[in-house]
Parts: C-alpha cells; sequence; structure tokens
C-alpha cells in the first residue's frame, strides 16, 4: 500500500466560488458610472480628489498593517479603495487635496483600523473621514462650485438641498428641477450628484445580490413617507419626496454606504429597522435640522446601533415554537 | 404538480453525471475484510469471537447490548485473523475483527426465508430489524431497530421514505430506486407496520425524475405517495424533508417522533425488506465511487469491512495528483488520511480528488449569507463568534445545538470561515459541560 498522505480536513469539502474580493470589486466596478459622471461634471477637480483619497487610503492602511504586523492580504481585497472611492465621492469639488489626505488618514486609521481593520468597524469608515472633515473644516467642506457643464458664473454656489433649506426654494421657485438632479447637472459632492449613474451600479449590486434590497428599499420609504406628509400637506412649503430623494447624497448613501456589510444588520429584522431609522433621520435632519443634508450623520448614527440590533433579534429556529430574544 | 421544498437552502454543483446511468456492480468480497464493532450511532457492539475462530458468511461477531446500538455480523466466512483496534473511517482507531475470506461464502445456518413478510407482526418485524443490524444507510447510522420503535406516546402517523440523496455527486440511492423500487416500497410497507402509521409518503429531488417516474408507477400497488420535491441541499435533511413534504416542524431538540414522523431512507429501507424475506443481516451496501480523481467511477455493491484500497482498485485506482479521500459526501462527508480504513454500515460514497490549496480565511464581513442559507434559521456567524471567545451558554441559547452540520453556511461564506468546525467544536464543548454537570 502507498504511504500517501492526504488532506484531513473538515466538512464541508465544498465552497462557493465567491469570496470578499469578488464582493468588493463589485461595488467598485458599480461605483464607476458614478465615478465617470463626476469627473465628466467636475473635471480636473474630481480627478485629484480621487487620486489622493486612493493614495492617502491605501498608504494609511498599509502602514497599519506593517505596525500591527498584519498579513498585507487586506491591502489587496479591494476594502480600501472602496473607503477612498467612496470618501472622494463625498467631497465637494473645491476641497484642498491636503484636507482630502487628511480626511483619508481619517476614514481608515479612525475609521477602520482601530477597530482591528476590515470586519470588525462600528462605522463607515469613509463617513468617519467625511464626519471629522466636516466638524474641523466647515467652511471647506460646504463650499460648492457648479459643475462644469453648467454655464453660470457665479463665485459661490448652492446645492439643491443648501437652496432648499436656506434660500427658501420651494417658496421663491428656484428648486432644482428634478431632471436636472436627475442626470447630475446640478452642485453637490462630486460622486452624489448623478442619479442615474448611481442607480446604473445600483442595478448591478441588487441583481447579484451583493447587497441587501431591503436597505435600500427601507430609506427610500421611510423618506418618502416622511417628506410625503409634509409635502401634501403643503406643496408651497416642502419639497416633493422624488426631489429629497434625488438631491444630495441620499442615493449614494442608500445603495452604497448604508448597505456596507460590515456595518450594518445581519437579520431581516434588524435591517428594517436600521433602515427605516435612516430614512426617518434624514428626513428630520433636512426638514428641521441645522444642516441642508443628513444622511451621513443618520446613517454614522444608526451604525451605533447595529451590534445591538444583531444581539437583540435573531431568526426562527425551524421547531421553535416562541422567539427567546 | 408543484414540487415541495424547505426555506433556505444553497445549490451547489451537483456532479452526479459521472455516475448516474452506471448500473450498481457487485465488487467481488476481498481477500481480508476488517469489521469494526462500532460502525453506528451508540454504543458499540460486544465482542463474541476470539482470534483463529472460523466464522459463517452472516455470523454475528458484535452483540449489541444495549439500546442504542446495533449488532455487527460477519461479511464473508472464513478465519478470524486477528481482534484489536483497526485504524476507522471516524478518526479514531476501533476494536475490530479482520477475518480472512476463505472464498466459500458458507453460509450461517439460521438465515431462514419468510413466505410473507408482509404478513409479519410488528414485533417480529422489529426482531429481525435488530437481529439484522440495521442501521440507517444514509449515512449516520442511527440503530433502525430503534428508529421503528416509536414511544407508546407518541402515534406515529407517517412514514417517510427519504429518496433525496441530495448530497452532490453522489448516485447510489438513485441506482437503488432504479434497480430495486419494489424492495424499497415493501420495505418501507414494513416499517409502516412495525410504527403503526397510516401511510407512506416518499420524496425524491426533481433531478432524478426517472427514479420518481418509477416508484409512482410502482407506488400504487403499496398504498405509498410519491413527490417530487426541489433540488436543494439539504432538501434529504431529516427535519427539512419532514418540513417539505408535511409542513411539520420537528421542535427543538425534538426527533421525528415527536411530529408524529419516521423518516428511512431509501437504502434503509431495501435492507428492512431483506432482513425480513431472508433473514440476511446487514453485511453489504451500494456506495458510490467518484470525484475527479478516480479513473472509473463506479456505484457498487461492497462488502461491510472491505477496505478502501479494494474499492478504489477495482474503480481502475486512483489518479497520481488525488489528495482528499471522502468517505460520504462532499458537504458532510469526513475526509480520510489512509487507504486501509474499511468500508462501514454509514459509507454512502467514497470519493477522491486533487484539493486545491486552501484559500485564506478573511475576516467575518457579515454579509449574512450564512444565515441566508441555514436550513435550521441559525445564525452562524455569530454562534462561530460565541465558540471561539468560548461564551458558550450563548452559543447554546442561540441554537448550536441546533446545528445539523450541513455545511451549507461554510459553502456560502465568502470569508472562507470554517464555520461548522467552529460549531460543532462549540457542540462538543456544551455537551461535554453537560455531562460534567449531570455526573
Amino acid at each position: 500500500m502507498s504511504e500517501k498522505v492526504f488532506i484531513i480536513q473538515s466538512s464541508p469539502h465544498f465552497q462557493d466560488k465567491d469570496s470578499v474580493p469578488k464582493i468588493m470589486f463589485t461595488v467598485i466596478f458599480a461605483l464607476l458610472p458614478a465615478v465617470v459622471a463626476s469627473v465628466y461634471f467636475f473635471r480636473l477637480r474630481a480627478v485629484g480628489l480621487y487620486v489622493s483619497c486612493l493614495v492617502a487610503c491605501f498608504a494609511t492602511e498599509a502602514i497599519f498593517l506593517w505596525v500591527r504586523k498584519k498579513p498585507f492580504q487586506s491591502l489587496w481585497d479591494g476594502s480600501v479603495v472602496i473607503t477612498g472611492l467612496l470618501l472622494a465621492m463625498t467631497l465637494p469639488p473645491t476641497l484642498s487635496l491636503e484636507l482630502a489626505v487628511i480626511g483619508s488618514i481619517v476614514a481608515v486609521a479612525i475609521g477602520k483600523q482601530v477597530f482591528g481593520g476590515l470586519g470588525h468597524n462600528i462605522f463607515n469608515p469613509a463617513l468617519v473621514g467625511r464626519a471629522f472633515l466636516q466638524t474641523a473644516f466647515p467652511v471647506a467642506m460646504t463650499t460648492w462650485l457648479p459643475p462644469a457643464t453648467l454655464a453660470v458664473d457665479t463665485a459661490t454656489y448652492a446645492t439643491p438641498l443648501g437652496n432648499l433649506k436656506f434660500q427658501e426654494a420651494v417658496v421663491q421657485g428656484t428648486l432644482t428641477p428634478i431632471k436636472q438632479l436627475f442626470w447630475g447637472n446640478s452642485g453637490g459632492c462630486i460622486g452624489e450628484t448623478s442619479a442615474i449613474a448611481l442607480l446604473l451600479g445600483a442595478l448591478l449590486l441588487l441583481t447579484k445580490k451583493t447587497i441587501d434590497w431591503r436597505i435600500p428599499a427601507g430609506i427610500l420609504l421611510a423618506l418618502t413617507a416622511f417628506t410625503g406628509i409634509f409635502w401634501l400637506a403643503g406643496p408651497d412649503k416642502y419639497a416633493s419626496p422624488a426631489f429629497h430623494i434625488l438631491a444630495g447624497g441620499l442615493l449614494i448613501g442608500a445603495f452604497y454606504m448604508a448597505t456596507d456589510m460590515v456595518t450594518s444588520p445581519i437579520h431581516p429584522k434588524g435591517i428594517w429597522i436600521y433602515a427605516l431609522g435612516i430614512g426617518i433621520m434624514v428626513g428630520l435632519v433636512r426638514l428641521f435640522g441645522g444642516f441642508s443634508e443628513g444622511v451621513m450623520y443618520s446613517i454614522l448614527f444608526m451604525n451605533t446601533f447595529v451590534p445591538l440590533l444583531n444581539r437583540t433579534f435573531r431568526p426562527r429556529i425551524l421547531g421553535e415554537r416562541r422567539k427567546i430574544t | 404538480m408543484k414540487t415541495k421544498t424547505f426555506p433556505h437552502g444553497i445549490h451547489p454543483p451537483e456532479g452526479k453525471e459521472s455516475t448516474a446511468e452506471k448500473k450498481l456492480e457487485v465488487l467481488p468480497p476481498p481477500e481480508k475484510v476488517v469489521i469494526p464493532l462500532h460502525q453506528h450511532f451508540g454504543n458499540p457492539a460486544e465482542l463474541l469471537v476470539k482470534k483463529g475462530e472460523e466464522v459463517f458468511f452472516g455470523q454475528k461477531i458484535g452483540e449489541a447490548t444495549s439500546l442504542f446500538s446495533a449488532s455487527v455480523h460477519a461479511s464473508v466466512s472464513g478465519k478470524v485473523l486477528s481482534v484489536d483496534g483497526h485504524n476507522h473511517p471516524l478518526g479514531k482507531p476501533v476494536l475490530s475483527v479482520t477475518l480472512a475470506n476463505d472464498g466459500k461464502d458458507r453460509v450461517f445456518p439460521e438465515w431462514e426465508d419468510t413466505v410473507d413478510p408482509l404478513a409479519l407482526e410488528p414485533d417480529q418485524i422489529r426482531k429481525k430489524v435488530k437481529d439484522a443490524g440495521i442501521v440507517g444507510l444514509g449515512g449516520a447510522a442511527f440503530p433502525t431497530a430503534v428508529k421503528i420503535t416509536p414511544p407508546k406516546d407518541k402515534p406515529i402517523d407517517t412514514i417517510i421514505i427519504n429518496g433525496c440523496e441530495c448530497e452532490p455527486i453522489l448516485t447510489a440511492d438513485y441506482r437503488l430506486m432504479m434497480e430495486y423500487p419494489d424492495e424499497i416500497l415493501k420495505g418501507a410497507e414494513l416499517v409502516r407496520i412495525a410504527t403503526g402509521a397510516d401511510r407512506i409518503l416518499v420524496g425524491i429531488e426533481d433531478n432524478k425524475k426517472k427514479a420518481f417516474d418509477l416508484l409512482q408507477q410502482k407506488a400504487a400497488s403499496y398504498s405509498a405517495e410519491v413527490f417530487l420535491v426541489k433540488t436543494k441541499y439539504p432538501q434529504g435533511a431529516e427535519k427539512n424533508l419532514i418540513y417539505a413534504l408535511l409542513g411539520r416542524e420537528v421542535p427543538r431538540g425534538g426527533l421525528p417522533f415527536d411530529v408524529g414522523v419516521v423518516v428511512q431512507n431509501v437504502g434503509t429501507a431495501k435492507a428492512v425488506w431483506d432482513a425480513a424475506k431472508t433473514g440476511k443481516p446487514l453485511y453489504e451496501r451500494a456506495l458510490t465511487v467518484s470525484g475527479d480523481g478516480v479513473k472509473e467511477p463506479k456505484n457498487l455493491i461492497v462488502r461491510i469491512g472491505t477496505p478502501f484500497q479494494a474499492v478504489t482498485d477495482c474503480c481502475g485506482g486512483l489518479s497520481e495528483d488525488v489528495n482528499m479521500i471522502i468517505m460520504g459526501g462532499p458537504m458532510m462527508g469526513l475526509s480520510q488520511w489512509a487507504l486501509d480504513v474499511p468500508v462501514i454500515k454509514g459509507t454512502s460514497g467514497i470519493l477522491a480528488w486533487a484539493s486545491p490549496r486552501p484559500i485564506m480565511e478573511f475576516a467575518c464581513i457579515r454579509c449574512s449569507r450564512c444565515i441566508e442559507h441555514c436550513p435550521m434559521g441559525l445564525v452562524p456567524t455569530q454562534l462561530m463568534k460565541y465558540v471561539k471567545y468560548e461564551q458558550l451558554s450563548n452559543a447554546e441559547n442561540w441554537g448550536a445545538l441546533d446545528c445539523v452540520e450541513c455545511g451549507s453556511c461554510q459553502y456560502s461564506c465568502p470569508a472562507k470561515i470554517p464555520l461548522v468546525h467552529w460549531i460543532r467544536l462549540g457542540k462538543n464543548q456544551i455537551m461535554s459541560q453537560k455531562r460534567k454537570k449531570s455526573a
């Protein structure tokens, strides 16, 4: 008999081909239309932001892995690319590149690595970076430019939501038209303006089941219901739900940030609470808060509840009569 | 007709094409058989023979002395070469009887035919099943005599015959259904009589349409109903099949008895019939030898105790690059470290292939696919974490003991985390804690 050595391993011996890097690169691929759109609308400023965020995120991750003596594996799994892309996409076109680099360092260092790297963070890293910039450099983070495709010559330019909040756009009749929001020909953070490009990528993520449909569905549902009630009660004072969905960072937040697997709940019940919570929070901030936009803080706020939601709810075990929670 | 099914589960590649249409061949008895005294769920059988003794073909060599046990029998006639610990497919050496085959198959004189087994009383059927040492042939090897002896307070109304064979690659059950449909249905009838049930349901996955057609055609004369169920893993898991066919949920920690059901694999049903008809003990079983590393994949009927080596030799041998041998199916089978282990009652297949290098494990990214696919409604990733950080009471509350180890979670895990391994570890730790407490 041959003295051959065989591998001993625990069952199962079959494994699906999908993997963490594959999931990450699907998300990156889905973000590409919006990246292209942002470069089209904001030209070199967008390119500069992408390059500085990606390089800074990548470098920060590498340094942290080296200091923590961890395998460099997670440098190549694509997660740091997503963080860099998403952070750049949520920055205003006027932002200086040094600030973008600072934001990137905070995103990866404070948002991800201090918790232990991929899979262990509580908050969406890109949003942590952005929240830091927003608090530390509020003026720089709210200075906007019209897109290069829009022939307006003004020193300052407001986002559609800023217009709505601070210029009483509905009363004045200067609300940005839906069509303009849909294609992306309006002011705002570079990656959030083009609804069509974001939806195109979202379609891919939904069909490939990379993201849970419940999260965007819950957010859109809650926001539509919340803003819809006010709009129906006072259409001369409040913007329509369609405007709220297409304007600002709602779509990029709902489809690409709230859906981050690591920082969203794992079972359906928790997911619904999380998603509806974000939708309502966004509505609250936009209608009654001090900021014109609330997607970032809403997602970060609901992120904090994820561990609690994961521990409170669990699916019903087959054969279990009543739930034990 | 709508195919029935259960929620969740996975769709692994089937890989049944290479053997599905290959008829069962009888493997000639080898020169030497190794018969472990422990081949089933429960306690080992007690040794009845000594070294140097001559035994008959079919003679009882190990006696079931406790309830959860099964007798073992000589699968050839010849001399007892040795009685000692021998490598066993479950990993640890087990007290085994090694027989030299004299090639004569001198039949044990106690074998006797029954003219009309269907006229037997329930007690007689149970005795025959117990004497024949029959265990569940689907893989778990639970003593069948226990299974067809329901407690008095739990009336049984339905017998389910499990023809799902949901494990990829395996086709032995399919061949049994194609070649022995009458024996299977008659065996089911015996089980029905023994348990006092009213009806027999047969569940067959819809990738085995031919077997379904054949059994349905035969079923009319045996008062059995045949159902197509969706091809989905683990459709053949006892609790999931009961849910798919009847919509009943076996309570947590309970048995099919609790919902009035007894489930038997098709191979077991055939063995019950054979035992009742001819008095023959369980000395052989059908199995599939397949996988990319097997030169001529086959379905075989093999004597219990035949070393794996003899089985694979008969299938053209293994290719050079084979580095993994599995007993059972690819989802729940056990990897083997040597080919000298014997075929036991629970060996539903022998698979061999060249395993690719293991992929590096990632951190859990909470994608929740394990939850989406768990047929038991568990949260494998959470269980894994509880076990990893030694929070056993939490693991138990979250249903670690409900895990059937089907592997659906690990199959679908994009981070390649050995979830089943962690949960299995947790189950063992919880059970040993319980034993300590009760002791």
